[in-house]
């Protein structure tokens, strides 16, 4: 099992102390972590790295997670996608189903604690059947500042029953009658998404992947969909590839959707008379095969329209990579511009300094290393272990 | 020098800021101004202040994260530069700092016929910080261990004894230079770290300069190092 001092050889110098002393005052205090599952990215990934490592540091820390049947799902996810801004319909038949499975939920777990995190919108409406004691937290991981208004209307008067709530970046947020903390998500640098690679593995992997090494290639890791622009990529490679001699690489997840299939013909379809243009569909757990395609990658693009706080550019930027970038969700806060990579507004501005990068190859060398001690202090996991533990003291005191 | 028992040993405290965003945003220059006007304090110190705390590894172009929205957001290099060139360090308190940014922003407005606004980028977001402290170590009594810890903590304890307690918690010396003469008996030295000027470097940096002063007085007398400009 991972422990805190593993952290010491890659966190920042300090950071894993500070952490010690910060987990002495909140020692034996119970924390608890309630999400809608235990798999998956987002909340699930972040927790199933921090969880271990707060009890580790002497917490009580547990992580429970709330059940329901196909409706409760149905109509959760439908809330979210409302939230995120999304057109979806609600009824009031399937908002009282919700909440009648929280209230059982609430019956079933162990809800006794110093401090509480409900993490997005599964557990949500649990904070209406809260103990009286202990202070509660909602960890809102997505974009909410643009929401479907019913659905706002619905959860908002669930959020105000916090205590307080989190969100990833200040622009996520809506107003709300309690306090609303700002806390960045992070990557754990000891997953397999993330941990050191030796250059064989790297290589073998890339082997088994179909993906020649004979080229500097562009990588944009991300789903098939149109939020992530994977055909603007591919134009913007066009204009590069008059110049470089560079391969594409786009990896991701399909997905079910419509949308997302159409998506990945068109992709297929280009990749088809441009041998130079791979396109990887990757299942969802493929850490691995991501991990080394970063690394081997010479440059990691994420154009994305629509993004969340898009944690894929931190991990581009811990594996040495200049990262250029749309400007969506937290791209725009985890890239510093010039200094670790570039934000960019169009297919143009991405190619423009995508050759500007492949012309400067020591420019691309001393962004990558800016980018990676960037992210050791600003995005991994040691630094949300650091933000979590002192909001406990702060709002336990 | 370097032997002398302090009276009072120092502790060294690091800080971690959790950050609260505010209901204030502004989508062009206007607006910031006007929202600069009536956001607490505490939200100006973050944006000031606290940009040095933020931007550890990396020295940005600008010093506070008003110019650093100008410049980048609303992409005017012209009142960029001028608020990027306010030194939060030189205001005795937020008031004069917020007054400083006010005037700035305000006389800008004066000389252009239409005001400056996000087209491109993202709208300017007021926040503010609650600092938690956090006690480091054990407390140096001399200033070889003062010089040995220093050395070693987490580089926000370089931010809360050089900032933070100036400005956010009135002493105005600093901790450092605070410690060195009120318990120590090292007027020239703490004078030296005082005049240390933390505007736009890195913390990093700003501990180099206290160490090598502190490697000065250690190495010869408290009087002997330079009396230039630190």
């Amino acid at each position: 099992m991972t422990t805190i001092d593993d952290y010491r050889r890659v966190a920042a110098p300090g950071a894993v102390d500070m952490i010690l002393r910060l987990a002495e005052r909140v020692r034996g205090r119970r924390f608890l972590h309630v999400s809608g599952g235990r798999f998956g990215g987002g909340a699930p990934e972040i927790l199933r790295a921090a969880v271990p490592l707060l009890v580790d540091l002497g917490t009580d820390a547990s992580w429970e997670i709330t059940g329901g049947d196909p409706g409760f799902y149905t109509t959760s996810g439908a809330l979210r996608a409302a939230l995120e801004g999304g057109e979806r319909v609600l009824t009031d038949e399937g908002l009282d189903h919700y909440v009648e499975m929280n209230r059982v939920n609430a019956k079933k777990l162990r809800l006794d604690a110093d401090l509480v995190f409900v993490h997005d919108v599964e557990p949500a409406t649990l904070v209406a059947n809260r103990p009286e004691q202990g202070r509660w937290v909602w960890r809102c991981h997505f974009d909410c500042a643009h929401p479907q208004r019913r659905a706002w209307a619905f959860l908002r008067p669930y959020v105000n029953q916090f205590d307080a709530a989190i969100f990833s970046l200040p622009k996520f947020t809506r107003r709300l009658n309690i306090p609303r903390f700002v806390i960045a998500p992070s990557i754990d640098p000891l997953s397999d998404k993330n941990r050191d690679m030796p250059l064989r593995e790297v290589a073998s992997i890339l082997r088994g992947l179909g993906v020649p090494q004979d080229r500097p290639f562009l990588l944009q890791v991300g789903a098939f969909t149109p939020a992530e622009d994977p055909l603007g990529v591919v134009n913007a490679y066009r204009l590069v590839k008059k110049h470089y001699n560079v391969r594409l690489v786009l990896a991701g997840t399909g997905g079910g959707e419509r949308e997302s299939a159409e998506m990945l013909a068109e992709l297929r379809e280009a990749a088809a008379h441009d041998p130079d243009i791979v396109v990887l569909e990757l299942p969802p757990d493929a850490d691995l095969q991501i991990n080394a395609l970063q690394r081997a990658a010479t440059i990691v693009i994420q154009k994305s329209v629509r993004e969340g706080f898009g944690l894929g550019a931190a991990e581009a930027m811990w594996k040495g990579k200049p990262v250029v970038a749309g400007v969506a969700g937290g791209l725009s806060q985890q890239i510093v511009y010039d200094v670790t990579g570039y934000i960019v507004h169009s297919v143009e501005g991405a190619a423009f300094r995508l050759r500007h990068l492949l012309n400067n190859p020591e420019l691309i060398a001393r962004m990558g290393a800016a980018g990676r001690e960037h992210v050791r202090r600003s995005f991994l996991i040691t630094r949300h272990l650091t933000d979590y533990l002192a909001l406990l003291i702060h709002l336990t005191r | 020098m370097s032997d002398a028992v302090a009276r009072a040993p120092f502790q060294f405290i690091g800080c971690v800021e959790l950050r609260q965003a505010l209901d204030h945003r502004a989508t062009d220059e206007r607006e910031l101004l006007e929202r600069l006007e009536d956001a607490p304090a505490g939200s100006v110190f973050y944006h000031t202040h606290g940009y040095f705390l933020r931007h550890r590894p990396i020295t940005t172009a600008y010093g506070n994260d008003f110019a650093a929205w100008v410049a980048v957001h609303v992409r005017d290099q012209v009142l960029a530069e001028r608020l990027a060139v306010i030194n939060p360090f030189e205001s005795a308190t937020v008031e004069d700092l917020r007054e400083e940014l006010v005037s700035v922003i305000n006389d800008h407005l004066l000389r252009l016929p239409s005001v400056p606004r996000v087209e491109f980028g993202e709208p300017f977001h007021f926040q503010q910080s609650h600092i938690v402290e956090v006690p480091l170590g054990a407390g140096a009594t001399t200033l070889a261990e003062f010089r040995a810890g220093l050395a070693e903590v987490d580089s926000s304890a370089v931010y809360f004894h050089m900032v933070e307690a100036r400005t956010r918690l009135g002493r105005r010396s600093g901790d450092f230079a605070e410690w060195l003469r009120g318990s120590l008996d090292m007027p020239q030295l703490a004078e030296r770290i005082e005049r240390i000027d933390a505007y736009m470097t890195s913390l990093e940096r700003v501990r180099a300069r206290v160490l090598s002063l502190v490697d000065a007085a250690i190495e010869g007398a408290e009087g002997g190092v330079g009396t230039g400009p630190a």
